[in-house]
């Protein structure tokens, strides 16, 4: 039971057009998840299945170790990415309605809404009516409707579209404070940097199929290649010293500026060897940069999907 | 799950009635209507104080006392002028027309070479009211030379109604099917409007919920179809909310104005009477007696109400139902109100097909075929069945397996419609960016 939601063989097509095909997936509780892949790659398909939208056509999905139900709906917050509010109603009124949709009592909701408006700093709202207000407050509105039922897994689709960088941070902290409590979080999105840094997990979902899952740190440790940065502060002639380098090691680029006497290359070296070389430079120059090149998980789609593409 | 249907329905129906335009639209209609009503009143009096002047030149030994002032008529008598100077003075008098009748001693000589001098052509009326003068003087003048006395000829002149009776041998009224389907078509009516006016409600709401974005957010929390049905309850029941503020206050209002005014409503209905009687020339109404009346009112007392009344709940359940599900479909697959046009048209046209062709067959033969088909037939069920009920159920009336088979249909098509729109509905709400055509909503059905 450390999996949250378990997806097995999940399949879904809508008339000719395949969305999911056998996605399985396990998501582990308490964990940043992140959903990565280009637009209409079947993310919102599989999320909305989740939330019980649509169905899947075959597979099984379990929440919490039993198969999906609908009074797990109280316990999912759902983020959609086309999202927005009534706009001829009153921002509190509307907030209760959807709070009370979820199964929360009135006082309940009452009670939670007005810690959530305290918290973002948003109390005078209440009565305002949303088509008043502007894009980015609607936002934040939407987002403590998402999470006022305290539920277990929280769904964010493209969940920083539409703010600003000011308030998307506020955002993700408050996304990281939830994480603290114990909820499970899954993040879905086609800009992959976004999300990466907070993400444990990763899926990557290509073409309506799973290409790539597990742990994000794992999956970047199988796909490093032992390339290195180099800096070197030296007094040698730069583009001589390359040339002597270049003969015992694979320079993938490299570049000299004379003036600042600082010499940038980068090189790929066989694994567990990076001791000669460091030795070998320390000896002639003073290193101030050395680092391992990590690739993207946008770097790591790519290749994956190249890999793929190869395969055929 | 029910509590979720309440709250979706509390919403719906105070977003409705809260709205402005709503609220205007229901303070202002009772007045418009009543306005409406005082305006005909008050042009049909002016019409009718509108009286015609006709000067009369009798030179001849006839038509000395035939020419009677009525409402719409005075007659002035002219004498010792010439035919000029008679034409000269009506039309500096401004009168509407010069009668001449000529020198003579033979009555049908005299007539045929009388002559009505107007400014412009004259009125259809008044040359029929002049014309029947000139007959009933021929016929009279004609019978007495076949000795029949001027009594025996008030005699012939009685105006004659048929006694009509049922097979039961209960007296009857003429007219009493116009009434009857008039009242039974009202209903119908009403069911329409409301169609038409909620439908629309409906739709527009459900296309605000996509537009907006929020639906998506709401979905999560319920069913798609719950929605959809608390969105049609939410409606409807301020839709009835407004129906029942509407008629108390048109009814208040126009007694109001009666009192005030002094407004004989008789009068109007007079002046639009569906009977079949309308005025034929010169001819009065012919004065319904007070036992007539009273036969009236026994008719109108025999219409089965309760059954009236509770067809026209039932109809109306599950017609609306029927109506403001495919509106909500049709509201789900668009993404803006210009593009429901298309879909809109071909379920405006049942309803008015029901509305005419009811009316139409309905008050010539309400059980007829096409009456009877129309009355089965679920989408125009609703309105021609109500159009034929006041007639009553079983002998007479709309025979009971008809009443049966209609209903069935009805709830068959009810359930049908309700699923098919649901599953329109439900794709539809997540689907944006084009107008879908008909067979994208058909393939719609199979996801």
């Amino acid at each position: 039971m450390d999996n949250i939601l378990v997806a097995k063989n999940v399949s879904k097509s809508y008339g000719d057009y395949k969305a999911l095909s056998n996605i399985s997936l396990e998501i582990p509780k308490n964990c940043i998840y992140g959903l990565l892949g280009p637009n209409g790659a079947g993310k919102t398909t599989f999320i909305r299945i989740i939330n019980q939208i649509t169905y899947q056509d075959s597979g099984e999905i379990l929440f919490n170790g039993s198969p999906l139900m609908p009074e797990h709906i109280s316990m999912i917050g759902y983020l959609p990415e086309e999202r927005g509010l009534y706009k001829s109603m009153k921002v509190g009124e509307q907030a209760l309605y959807l709070a009370q949709l979820k199964g929360l009592s009135k006082n309940d909701a009452k009670k939670r809404l007005k810690y959530w408006f305290d918290r973002l700093d948003i109390g005078d709202w209440w009565n305002k009516k949303i088509q008043e207000l502007s894009k980015g407050m609607a936002q934040k509105i939407q987002f403590i409707v998402t999470v006022l039922h305290e539920p277990k897994l929280l769904i964010f689709d493209e969940p920083f579209s539409g703010f600003d960088p000011i308030n998307a941070n506020i955002i993700k902290d408050e996304i990281l404070q939830l994480k603290e409590k114990g909820t499970s979080i899954i993040f879905s999105t086609h800009r992959m940097e976004s999300v990466e840094e907070l993400c444990e997990y990763i899926a990557l979902i290509h073409k309506s199929e799973k290409i790539l899952d597990g742990k994000l740190s794992d999956i970047k440790k199988a796909y490093k290649n032992n390339i290195f940065n180099v800096g070197l502060e030296t007094e040698l002639d730069g583009n001589a010293f390359m040339k002597t380098l270049e003969d015992k090691y694979h320079i993938l680029s490299s570049k000299f500026d004379a003036k600042e006497k600082q010499l940038d290359f980068t090189v790929q070296l066989p694994s567990n060897t990076t001791t000669n070389i460091l030795a070998e430079l320390s000896r002639q120059a003073n290193i101030n940069r050395f680092e391992e090149t990590i690739p993207s998980a946008n770097d790591i789609f790519i290749q994956t999907v190249n890999n793929k593409e190869n395969d055929r | 799950m029910i509590g979720k249907l309440g709250l979706i329905i509390k919403r719906e129906y105070l977003a409705k009635v809260r709205n402005k335009s709503f609220i205007i639209m229901t303070i202002l209609s009772p007045l418009l209507i009543v306005g409406m009503i005082v305006l005909i009143a008050y042009l049909i009096r002016i019409n009718d104080s509108e009286k015609r002047v006709i000067s009369v030149l009798n030179e001849s030994e006839f038509f000395d006392h035939q020419f009677k002032t009525s409402q719409s008529m005075s007659f002035v008598r002219f004498q010792n002028l010439s035919l000029q100077e008679a034409k000269d003075s009506t039309s500096s008098l401004g009168y509407y027309g010069l009668l001449y009748i000529p020198k003579g001693t033979n009555l049908e000589q005299v007539s045929k070479s009388a002559f009505l001098y107007t400014k412009d052509n004259p009125n259809t009326n008044v040359t029929q009211r002049l014309e029947s003068v000139f007959q009933t003087q021929l016929r009279q003048k004609k019978l007495s030379k076949l000795g029949v006395s001027s009594t025996q000829f008030q005699d012939i002149e009685e105006p004659f109604e048929i006694n009509l009776a049922t097979f039961e041998g209960e007296k009857s009224v003429k007219g009493i099917n116009e009434i009857k389907a008039f009242i039974g078509g009202g209903f119908g009516y009403a069911i329409m409007m409301f169609i038409i006016i909620y439908g629309g409600f409906v739709m527009r709401s459900v296309i605000e919920e996509k537009t907006s974005r929020i639906i998506e957010v709401i979905i999560s929390s319920v069913k798609p179809f719950q929605l959809m049905l608390g969105k049609i309850i939410g409606t409807s029941l301020a839709g009835i909310t407004q129906f029942t503020i509407w008629i108390i206050s048109a009814s208040l209002l126009l007694f109001l104005v009666m009192l005030f005014l002094d407004i004989d409503l008789s009068a109007i209905a007079a002046e639009t009477s569906i009977t079949p009687q309308t005025m034929g020339g010169m001819e009065q109404f012919p004065v319904s007696s007070n036992s007539e009346m009273m036969l009236y009112a026994k008719e109108i007392l025999n219409i089965p109400w309760i059954l009236l009344i509770s067809s026209f709940l039932i109809y109306f359940i599950l017609g609306y139902l029927i109506y403001s599900s495919i509106y909500a479909a049709i509201g789900a697959a668009v993404d803006n109100e210009t593009d429901t046009q298309q879909f809109i048209f071909p379920i405006i046209l049942p309803l008015m097909l029901a509305i005419y062709v009811g009316f139409f067959s309905v008050f010539s033969n309400p059980h007829g075929p096409i009456a009877v088909g129309f009355s089965l037939f679920p989408l125009t069920s609703p309105i021609v069945m109500l159009m034929r009920l006041p007639g009553g159920i079983g002998e007479g009336g709309v025979p009971l397996w008809q009443l049966i088979l209609s209903i069935v249909l009805l709830i068959g098509t009810f359930l049908g419609i309700v699923w098919l729109a649901a599953k329109i509905y439900r794709v539809g709400i997540l689907m944006y960016g084009k107008r879908p055509t008909y067979r994208e909503l058909f393939r719609w059905l199979k996801y």
